[in-house]
């Protein structure tokens, strides 16, 4: 088979791969994104065309599905391979049923085996091990210890004293400073039509530019990365030759196509275990190669959508080493195998094609999965069939996200992708700075408590007189509020600059930023936890009264309320106003700090699950919420305080202005299926009017839950029986079952719409 | 001119009652006191809050682009919407001259048609809720007897209002063969039923019962299954078939 495969590579030559497409600049530069233009063929019909699983797949699927139940029944982890560090070529063929498999690939020899991936840090692989029963060899943690600095080391020789409390007291965390930063989408598309070599000539061009007349640090760690990234395209080379293939020339059919571009994938999470390793914008891109094979008479449906049925099945195998600590933070073992579908062109035609509906259709065909993340970018305009078949998947599998085409497509044009749970940025000619979030309620508290943090008892923030009055006085605690924040931002930053310094320094994505251009656009993602909590806290103080209840040290730790007031989610602009002037306050002291490589600051408003673990690290708040209780994820109201139905609640987030959070706001809707509608065409007709609402309003993304409570309380008591059920929480899908009790009945407390 | 409303609360995203995506007004007050009412707090007719035309509209107008591109509208339920009839008829009035909506009436039928003139000239849509045909089980289950409900019905019949009718199947209550025949004969007889709704009675309003420190009477009463309900619906629409036969027999 093997020799077979080599013959097809070498033998295609490339106007055999580029036969019958029609030529552009993409043909002389490497543009992607004008070869979409000039080849894409928008589908504007309905799902009927889709096909079932081929019996191939049944037979992979069910193997597949056995191997993850033996992992689940193994703790969570079904093997490590602790001899090896892993690296694009560290390990040969692996197979699930090689007879079976259209594509071909694994991140180790064996299905679900995880690989130690140590240069983000080796304590993170040594507790993983741990944590799992396994050992890594003294020689490897000497190696990484003694001789391989990583990057988790670097920054801890860098960070301030202040740095190291504000860590500890959790004002700023889940800092990328001990794993891979992640959020960094290269182009695997590149693969597929260029092949390797041509890659390899465009970078070694650049790098010849890249001989300057002063060369400064930055020409010389440009240099240096371009040489990495030509380094990492050759043994991406390597690494699909072990299975047989030769992937330097371009792909010449739609099996290798999906073949190229997933190899290159491969390579990128053999190399990297970031935090979010997404995949771009791939199924239109690869529509263009079975178009051409079912014109050619090469291919038929079933084929098709078999090809797409095992490329997802390998999505679905990506597995890192965690720690039980990070998976509290992130739950259910989420690696944000985000691919973006749909979105409409900058010419006004769709980007929709019949493989846009293949890949949500394998939701199906394989059953309802977290991963990959799959993320519409809707559009008002998009094709009615299209959104028909979208809500149609929501409602049965509530496995997919939105994100508004409409608001980004300005912005970002008609090829960007989303990175995790809600970033977008350009493919090829954008990557991010990752930066986690800051507590910006525990940051409340400091206002109010003179910068001492309310659990540790000591002084984290700048030290200002508490506030002592009765009464919290609205004017007075605005004005200590603005020099916390002011101090946040400022130490948030700098902590950021150290964390990416180190990590290009120590573990830098070579095969992913190979697949970039060479100059290219850096975002410093900063992130915001607990916008509802604040906001609301902030309206109690100003529309009723709220008394602080003082500790022995004088520290408020509970508050009092007398009176109503208003609350964000309810679309009253009293208290809206308030979380948008919060993050217009926060993301104008960011912009005013110098970032590293000139990064552009950016906000998120998105927690992921880590809403469970802001909450218990704070202490309570003026709003009412309790020591230790949840923050509403993302941008959410809090629980049970938006009043006046779904459409008030999305109302409120939807006036979060995108200007201010280039880097998303997250919001999660839960609602039973029958507060859709009594039919399913009712549900299908209902959801996508919401959907067009929202993105006409402005907001920015949306999980779609539809789930009845009694479901989710079963698969608590009777997991064995829902090894599938999917639920979306704050930008990701997760297996229900996976998640912490806690973040279980976080889940089941939240607001499901339509419950009388 | 501007009514004020006693209001129980609202919801902005109602999908169950009428077409398309609603904005669902809840009333306050109600002279029936059904067993399975889930809204048992929404009895009194001095509670809720008041609220005028003008401020309900403020309410409804952010959402307007949801409910007409979903083919949706307003309903207005309770409680009981025609105890407040003049302040109904005025929001429905406003709704549609501001934006051309669609507007339901979500009622037990317990009222005089002469006092909902006004009202029903604004309604587009009646969803109206046959309790019970037996008169004594009628008034065992809602302290009322049927009389003005049934007459109100063949008013709206007569007057070519279009109606759904709602039935809640409550197992052992509401679910009996004679009953549910004499319910498709009787709704055989109307004029514009576009559409006949079993909802299964559900117990999620329980609680609310406790709350108000009232008794439930329906303790220990089962959800009906699916089976139930589609037994529902087949003993209905024999019954509309029989009356619509006899009608043909008759005007031969």
């Amino acid at each position: 088979m093997s020799i077979l495969n080599k013959t097809i590579g070498e033998s295609a030559g490339r106007l055999d791969a580029w036969r019958g497409l029609e030529g552009g600049v993409w043909q002389t530069a490497v543009d992607v994104n004008d070869f979409l233009g000039l080849n894409l063929t928008p589908y504007t019909g309905a799902a009927a065309f889709l096909a079932e699983p081929t019996e191939a797949t049944r037979q992979l699927w069910s193997q597949v599905l056995a191997l993850m139940k033996q992992e689940r029944e193994n703790g969570g982890v079904l093997d490590v391979d602790t001899e090896t560090v892993s690296t694009i070529t560290s390990h040969g063929a692996g197979y699930i049923d090689e007879a079976l498999e259209k594509i071909v690939g694994l991140q180790t020899d064996a299905p679900l085996k995880r690989s130690i991936q140590p240069f983000g840090g080796i304590r993170m692989a040594q507790d993983a091990c741990e944590a799992y029963g396994y050992k890594l060899p003294d020689e490897m943690v000497r190696t990484f210890t003694d001789i391989r600095k990583t990057h988790n080391q670097g920054v801890f020789d860098a960070y301030t004293a202040e740095m190291r409390l504000a860590r500890k007291a959790a004002i700023i965390t889940g800092l990328p400073d001990a794993y891979g930063r992640g959020r960094i989408i290269g182009d695997y598309r590149r693969a597929a039509l260029y092949g390797v070599d041509r890659l390899i000539a465009a970078k070694q061009t650049d790098l010849t530019a890249l001989e300057k007349d002063v060369m400064g640090e930055d020409v010389i760690r440009l240099r240096e990365e371009v040489s990495e990234q030509i380094r990492a395209l050759g043994e991406l080379k390597a690494m699909a030759a072990a299975y047989g293939y030769d992937i330097s020339g371009p792909a010449t059919n739609a099996r290798e196509a999906v073949q190229w571009l997933y190899f290159a994938y491969l390579a990128a999470i053999k190399e990297q275990n970031g935090a979010a390793m997404s995949l771009g914008r791939v199924s239109s891109f690869l529509d263009i190669y079975i178009e051409r094979d079912l014109r050619e008479g090469t291919l038929n449906e079933e084929q098709a959508q078999e090809l797409i049925d095992h490329l997802v099945m390998k999505l679905r195998l990506v597995k890192f080493l965690r720690t039980p600590d990070y998976n509290e933070l992130f739950s259910g073992d989420p690696t944000w195998v985000t691919e973006s579908i749909g979105g409409m062109g900058k010419d006004g035609r769709t980007r929709v094609t019949k493989n846009s509906f293949r890949f949500l259709h394998t939701l199906y065909n394989l059953g309802p999965a977290p991963e990959p993340n799959l993320t519409v970018l809707w559009s008002t305009e998009l094709p009615e069939g299209f959104k028909d078949y979208c809500a149609k998947v929501s409602v049965d599998t509530s496995s997919i996200q939105y994100e508004n085409d409409d608001l980004m497509r300005p912005i970002y044009g008609d090829d960007y992708g989303i990175a995790c749970c809600v970033s977008a940025m350009r493919i090829g000619q954008q990557m991010q700075f990752f930066g986690a979030r800051a507590n910006l309620a525990k940051a409340l508290l400091y206002a109010i408590n003179g910068g001492k943090d309310e659990k540790l008892g000591v002084q984290v923030g700048p030290e200002l007189a508490p506030l002592t009055g009765e009464y919290l006085d609205y004017g007075q605690v605005m004005e200590r509020y603005d020099e916390v924040l002011e101090w946040l931002s400022k130490l948030y930053v700098n902590t950021l600059n150290v964390i990416h310094y180190m990590h290009d320094k120590y573990s830098y994505e070579r095969i992913e930023m190979a697949l970039h251009d060479t100059e290219i656009l850096r975002t410093m993602a900063t992130g915001i936890a607990g916008l509802s909590v604040v906001a609301d806290s902030l309206s109690a103080i100003k529309y009723a009264k709220v008394k602080p209840i003082r500790n022995e040290k004088g520290l408020a730790v509970d508050f009092e309320i007398e009176g109503d007031y208003p609350q964000f989610g309810n679309n009253d602009s009293r208290v809206d106003d308030m979380a948008v002037d919060l993050t217009d306050a926060f993301i104008s002291k960011l912009r005013k700090r110098e970032t590293y490589r000139g990064s552009m600051p950016t906000l998120s408003v998105l927690t992921i699950t880590s809403n469970v673990v802001y909450g218990k690290k704070t202490g309570s708040t003026p709003d009412g919420r309790k020591a230790g209780e949840p923050f509403a994820p993302g941008a959410n109201p809090m629980h049970g305080r938006d009043r006046k139905g779904a459409l008030a609640s999305l109302s409120s987030v939807a006036k979060l202005p995108y200007y201010n959070c280039l880097d998303g706001i997250s919001n999660t809707f839960s609602i039973i299926p029958k507060a859709l509608g009594r039919e399913e065409r009712t549900r299908v007709g209902n959801l996508v009017s919401l959907l067009d609402g929202y993105a006409d309003k402005g907001g920015h993304h949306l999980n779609i839950n539809v789930f009845n409570r009694e479901q989710l309380l079963d698969a608590m008591e009777h997991p064995e029986q829902y090894p599938q059920l999917t639920i979306r929480v704050s930008g990701y899908a997760v297996n229900f079952i996976k998640l912490t009790r806690e973040q279980q009945l976080d889940v089941i407390n939240r607001t499901f719409h339509g419950t009388i | 001119m501007h009514h004020a409303g006693r209001i129980h609360s609202l919801e902005t995203f109602g999908t169950v009652d009428g077409p398309g995506i609603r904005f669902v007004l809840f009333m306050q007050g109600c002279a029936l006191q059904c067993a399975y009412c889930h809204n048992p707090d929404s009895w009194d007719t001095k509670g809720g809050r008041l609220m005028t035309v003008g401020e309900v509209l403020d309410e409804i107008e952010p959402y307007v682009p949801f409910y007409k591109r979903s083919g949706g509208g307003i309903t207005v339920t309770g409680g009981e919407p025609t105890l407040q009839a003049p302040f109904v008829a005025e929001l429905f009035e406003q709704c549609k001259e501001r934006w051309g909506l669609h507007t339901a009436l979500d009622s037990s039928g317990f009222c005089d048609p002469h006092h909902t003139e006004r009202l029903l000239a604004a309604t587009d849509l009646v969803l109206l809720d046959l309790k019970m045909i037996d008169r004594a089980g009628h008034e065992h289950l809602t302290t009322q007897p049927n009389d003005r409900i049934l007459a109100f019905a063949r008013h709206l019949s007569d007057a070519g209002v279009p109606m759904w009718i709602r039935r809640v199947l409550v197992p052992g209550w509401t679910d009996g063969m004679t009953e549910l025949l004499a319910l498709g004969e009787f709704i055989g007889g109307l004029r514009g039923v576009d559409k006949v709704e079993v909802l299964p009675y559900h117990r999620m309003g329980v609680y609310k019962w406790g709350q108000l420190g009232r008794a439930y009477r329906l303790e220990g009463v089962a959800e009906p299954s699916q089976a139930e309900v589609d037994r529902a619906y087949r003993l209905i629409g024999q019954g509309r078939r029989t009356a619509e036969v006899e009608a043909a027999i008759a005007n031969l």
